[in-house]
């Protein structure tokens, strides 16, 4: 079938799904195209006037999309992005079918999953790939984090793929990631250089303990974030590349941060409603791919200003009133993600109360082992009131119990809306409620604020 | 008089860890706290020598480049975990550590990995990976017990005569996929492939083990280990099986 003509038909089925109340508006269309037309992401993408930037990493990915749609719009470019969740080849197949409707468009900044991004950049030839970390996520999708590492690097190593004009957008402070990037030449490095937010020591979770290059052990001078920070091998041949892109001084709160970024040594200061570091590392990563955008040129500054504007991504530090609590929503989908949730939520002065989902789907991951991995202790000494839900949430509770917290803090509803009254009754009115979700926990819980006129309804769509 | 103390010895905790294994050597940990005993942890890793005495050895699982290295060392350490498993210390091996307590791991291109003979087993790497919820009906000291995790892992194990399977699966692959056997023991050594991680959601088997250990160091003299009250820990498993048995 003609591609005009298979772009109807799916256009057609993705209209019907939703008509029909089956959502799947973000994935419907781009199966039936792919069905149809299985080189439709790559003819598409040769319609994109200045083809595609891709962005990939465990954690940040659906931000740092945003962040980068921002400032290639404060550009006047016409950009193709594509809803969260939807990061697979066929939801990239979504998003090139819908966005180009009106005619071609600019650019296409889209976030792949990491294990799609070889597929996904074959079939773009992106003009830049922008790859954050690589934490230890979901065991029983991916196999193992070295899997990924080398399936990446096969696919760098690929001319067809990564060609010479691609830019590479890496984060110095991940070892693996330095690793692929080593030696190439089109790199732009990233990285934190304020050590005064480093941790006293690697997370539990931390991954990259091992050089790639020799085996020998990792050390670390300062620990920002897992096992991202300043590091190098302790055999002497491999080390934290210098980043030309450094976020030089941060200064935290509870409702976002101060950012001064550094380019080529000249600084940039911005204000965001981002909270916590690994934001972070989301608005340097997302100003370093700025480099990568057409007719940047003397326009950094109104790019820097789009990026620092863009509020929280959906679940990603939203917050919603909730009979005169205010409930913050930090979606939980890895050991790396939580600590990082957990830092944020021990930012602020006053007793903590948490209402933590743990659910066990496809999406979420089916293996709930990973909560062993959380470093959920900083929050025992502050914790006042803990909630569990989810399919799992007595899972959870194993983990507290065996992490020695005070069982008669806690409660345990499995079902998201007595979870939420246990919650809210046990917040004081007036102070703040951290929702820690996994991933379709937190659509359930957004289904039951919906039900309850907090908010609108959640319309995955691009 | 002293706290009566068990001394583990956790092998390789830097690299073989990535299947939640912290969450057993907790639940070691508490259990005993809660019965008045102490758990004393000598970690040991790459280049260290495993000398003195242990009552309870563990070795977690671990990605595959870090169980190369670790396949290494151990052969210095194995015939210290052969004896100590002869002389009646516990040990328990979860994921890649039954494979590595076998004789052997044949990887997908051939390549031999050398264990450290403990258990009388013998893994291969298969061509698909066994994952997912993990149920069987372990049998240890007498008793049958549901016993729930979740398995994910590539090598196929058999055993030889000098072993017994843990338990037979219920819902999930076990060993193999084929043959209904799960896990491997012998004296005071259990292999098994459950996580998830494997004893909190199993503390009828997380008691037998520190039994074990407290009967390795103080023979008739051990302190009991009193019930506890564990009714957090029967709710998980009773959602554990369940989501096991859904067709998902
Ligand atoms: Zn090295």
């Amino acid at each position: 079938m003609i591609l005009r003509l298979a772009c109807l038909v799916a256009r057609r089925a993705g209209w019907l799904s939703r008509r029909l109340g089956r959502g799947g508006g973000t994935t419907v269309p781009g199966v039936v195209l792919l069905r149809l037309r299985p080189n439709a992401v790559a003819e598409l993408g040769a319609q994109l006037k200045h083809g595609a930037i891709l962005v990939s990493a465990t954690n940040g990915k659906t931000t740092t999309t945003r962040l980068i749609v921002a400032a290639a719009e404060a550009l006047g470019l016409r950009v193709v992005t594509n809803a969260e969740g939807s990061n697979l080849e066929r939801g990239v197949a979504t998003a090139l079918l819908l966005g180009t409707g009106d005619g071609p468009a600019d650019l296409a900044v889209l976030e792949v999953d990491e294990a799609a991004l070889p597929a996904v950049t074959r079939a773009l030839q992106p003009r830049a790939l922008v790859l954050m970390n690589l934490f230890r996520d979901q065991l029983d999708r991916y196999g193992e984090l070295d899997t990924l590492v080398d399936l990446w690097r096969d696919l760098l190593d690929d001319p067809t793929a990564v060609t010479e004009s691609c830019t590479l957008v890496l984060n110095a402070d991940d070892p693996n990631l330095a690793d692929l990037g080593r030696s190439r030449s089109n790199v732009v490095w990233f990285g934190i250089d304020d050590a005064s937010h480093a941790l006293t020591e690697r997370a539990h979770a931390a991954d990259a303990t091992r050089c790639r290059q020799c085996g020998h052990a990792i050390s670390h001078d300062v620990v920002l974030l897992g096992h991202l920070g300043h590091w190098h091998c302790t055999n002497g041949d491999a080390q934290r590349p210098a980043p030309t892109v450094r976020a030089t001084a941060i200064a935290l709160a509870a409702d976002g941060q101060a950012i001064t970024v550094a380019i080529d040594d000249s600084p940039l200061t911005m204000r965001s409603g981002l909270a916590g570091l690994h934001n972070s590392y989301n608005l340097t990563s997302a100003v370093a791919a700025t480099y990568a955008l057409p007719g940047i040129h003397g326009h950094r500054a109104e790019a820097a200003r789009a990026i620092a504007a863009t509020p929280p991504a959906f679940g990603r530090g939203e917050t919603v009133v909730v009979n005169g609590r205010t409930l913050n929503l930090l979606l939980a989908k890895n050991p790396t993600g939580v600590n990082q949730n957990i830092r944020t939520v021990l930012s602020g002065a006053e007793p903590v109360h948490v209402l933590a989902l743990l659910n066990d789907r496809t999406a979420d991951g089916k293996d709930v082992s990973w909560i062993w991995d959380v470093d959920w202790e900083p929050l025992n000494d502050r914790l006042a009131s803990l909630t569990l839900s989810g399919e799992r949430a007595w899972d959870l509770a194993l983990r507290f119990r065996y992490g020695g917290f005070d069982m008669d803090k806690l409660a345990v509803e499995p079902e998201v809306p007595a979870a939420l009254d246990r919650a809210i009754a046990a917040t004081p009115a007036g102070e703040t409620l951290h929702a820690l979700p996994t991933y379709t926990a937190m659509l359930d819980l957004r289904a039951e604020l919906t039900r309850r006129g907090l908010v609108d309804e959640y319309w995955s769509e691009p | 008089m002293t706290t009566p103390t068990v001394r583990l010895c956790h092998l390789y905790p830097d690299l073989m860890n990535i299947y939640a294994d912290r969450g057993n050597i907790a639940v070691f940990q508490h259990r005993l706290a809660w019965r008045g005993v102490r758990l004393e942890v000598t970690e040991v890793s790459l280049g260290d020598a495993l000398t003195g005495e242990h009552d309870l050895y563990y070795l977690g699982g671990g990605q595959d480049r870090d169980q190369d290295l670790v396949a290494d060392d151990l052969q210095t350490k194995a015939a210290h975990l052969r004896s100590a498993a002869d002389d009646g210390a516990a040990q328990l091996y979860v994921c890649g550590g039954i494979q590595l307590a076998g004789h052997s791991y044949v990887a997908a291109n051939g390549d031999r990995l050398p264990g450290t003979g403990v258990l009388d087993l013998e893994t291969t790497a298969g061509t698909s990976r066994l994952i997912g919820d993990l149920v069987i009906d372990a049998e240890l000291e007498g008793e049958s017990h549901r016993v729930v995790g979740y398995e994910n892992h590539v090598g196929r194990t058999a055993l030889g005569t000098g072993c017994r399977p843990l338990g037979t699966v219920v819902h999930g692959y076990g060993n193999d996929g084929a043959s209904g056997a799960e896990g491997a023991c012998r004296d005071r050594v259990i292999g098994t492939y459950l996580h998830g991680p494997l004893l909190p959601k199993n503390p009828w088997l997380a008691d037998i083990v520190l039994r074990w250990a407290l009967d390795h160091r103080y023979g008739d003299e051990a302190p009991a280990l009193e019930p506890l009250d564990d009714h957090y820990e029967s709710a998980a498993r009773t959602v554990a099986e369940k989501r096991a048995t859904l067709n998902r």
